[in-house]
């Protein structure tokens, strides 16, 4: 099978414009995957189901991946004039220091695609893409029309992380029932405060479950 | 009232069978529960085991496995009970003729088990219904299951018919509803129903 860089080329060869990325894997098993635009992506996605040398005719699995706002802290060297005292004289003196420099880093919603061919049995070909942020630009489009397997997958992705799927046929949620809001696999989601009954709590539980005691103890001052 | 157990065996010598109102009705009940045709999850599995003929539940009258609440004395809440799940369980069982029992199989019809801490499990089904017998194990071996049976029959021998003590259906003042749960934006309203499920205390 081609490599990840030979399948962008023939990716930017057939679609113009598609600006293609390439994710490296830098663990063992060096599984590097594809990073599409999301205006762009259904028709990669076409040309990587219907080139006769890739077929990629199976979409085996969809999965979200959620990533929160990184706070980076940079060390960068600043010059700046400082007053000085030099020699009993007042002077302008430059001076170099180092500074941690904090800067945010949005975080976004990510789904990822698995893709097999049946025909020339290869694969897996991974392809990713990803939201703008977090809570308001979260539609990406949808992979249904061009693998039908993805239509459960992508509600799945919708229910657990809350991406929003464009030209699906049928987005409603899939696990959780209607009227649910949260979205459970977001990695700031928090779970309801039910931890009235905990015999063999430990770590994060043994903390929810100490702050619902301690919370049910000031109830109960207060109310008397 | 109880009769006299020698006197009982004497008069059997005799060919006169004496018993109580209470025994005979007892009896009658607990030789033919039949349980609810309801599977939840993996559990399933081995209650299906336990109906066939290597483990043969029909040794204890139990064997007419009724697809309609209607008809059903017992529910076997045999397996996971998922937060969306959970309003339709509880509506079965108020669909179901008093009396009715109810055994909670594995460790996540009792308390959620493995995926007690998940998002989407509830912490046991006794939280809305009344349970009768639970069961621990991941999945309970059939072995356990007719463990469970032979519990609920004793438990049932050992009811009076009037009386303080007296079991729900015979009790004309008793809840027969159990308040169906919401689905709410963040969880099940109630959490759980404070008249079947209190807080139970821990003793270490």
């Amino acid at each position: 099978m081609k490599t990840v860089e030979e399948i962008k080329a023939a990716i930017e060869a057939a679609v113009p414009g598609a600006g293609v990325e390439v994710v490296p894997n830098p663990g063992p098993a060096a599984q590097h995957s594809l990073l599409l635009k999301p205006d762009t992506a259904v028709a990669v996605a076409t040309f990587l189901r219907d080139d006769t040398e890739l077929a990629l005719d199976f979409l085996s699995n969809v999965t979200g991946v959620d990533w929160l706002d990184k706070e980076i802290a940079e060390k960068v060297k600043v010059t700046r004039t400082v007053a000085k005292t030099v020699d009993g004289q007042e002077q302008q003196v430059e001076e170099t220091a180092e500074e941690t420099q904090k800067r945010v880093e949005p975080g976004y919603l990510e789904v990822v695609y698995h893709l097999y061919s049946v025909a020339k049995k290869h694969g897996p070909v991974v392809f990713r893409m990803r939201t703008g942020n977090r809570t308001d630009m979260v539609e990406l489009p949808s992979m249904t029309p061009v693998w039908r397997s993805a239509e459960f997958q992508e509600r799945e992705v919708f229910d657990l992380y809350g991406v929003a799927f464009k030209g699906h046929p049928d987005l409603r949620r899939i696990l959780m029932w209607e009227g649910f809001k949260d979205h459970p696999m977001r990695r700031d989601y928090v779970e309801p405060d039910d931890f009235d009954y905990e015999p063999t709590a430990h770590d994060e539980v043994l903390k929810r479950a100490q702050e619902h005691q301690a919370a049910l103890a000031a109830q109960k001052g207060g109310g008397e | 009232m109880a009769v006299d157990e020698g006197l009982k065996i004497e008069l059997g010598k005799q060919g006169v069978f004496v018993t109580t109102l209470q025994e005979l009705y007892n009896w009658g009940r607990r030789s033919s529960v039949w349980p609810m045709n309801f599977g939840l999850a993996c559990c399933a599995i081995e209650m299906i085991a336990t109906t066939m003929a290597r483990y043969d539940l029909a040794r204890f009258g139990a064997e007419v496995f009724r697809p309609s609440p209607r008809q059903a004395d017992l529910m076997i809440i045999s397996g996971t009970v998922t937060k969306k799940m959970a309003p339709q369980v509880v509506r079965l069982y108020n669909q179901m003729g008093e009396p009715r029992y109810v055994i909670a199989m594995g460790a996540c019809a009792i308390s959620g088990g493995p995926f007690k801490q998940g998002y989407n499990v509830l912490k046991g089904i006794d939280r809305y219904i009344p349970v009768d017998v639970h069961i621990p194990g991941c999945p309970p071996r059939p072995e356990a299951l007719l463990e469970a049976f032979m519990t609920l029959q004793k438990k049932i021998d050992a009811q009076h018919l009037t009386g303080e003590e007296r079991p729900r259906h015979l009790d004309a003042e008793a809840p027969g509803m159990f308040p169906v749960p919401e689905q709410g934006e963040h969880d099940l309203e109630p959490p759980a129903n404070k008249n079947v499920w209190t807080v139970p205390v821990v003793i270490r």
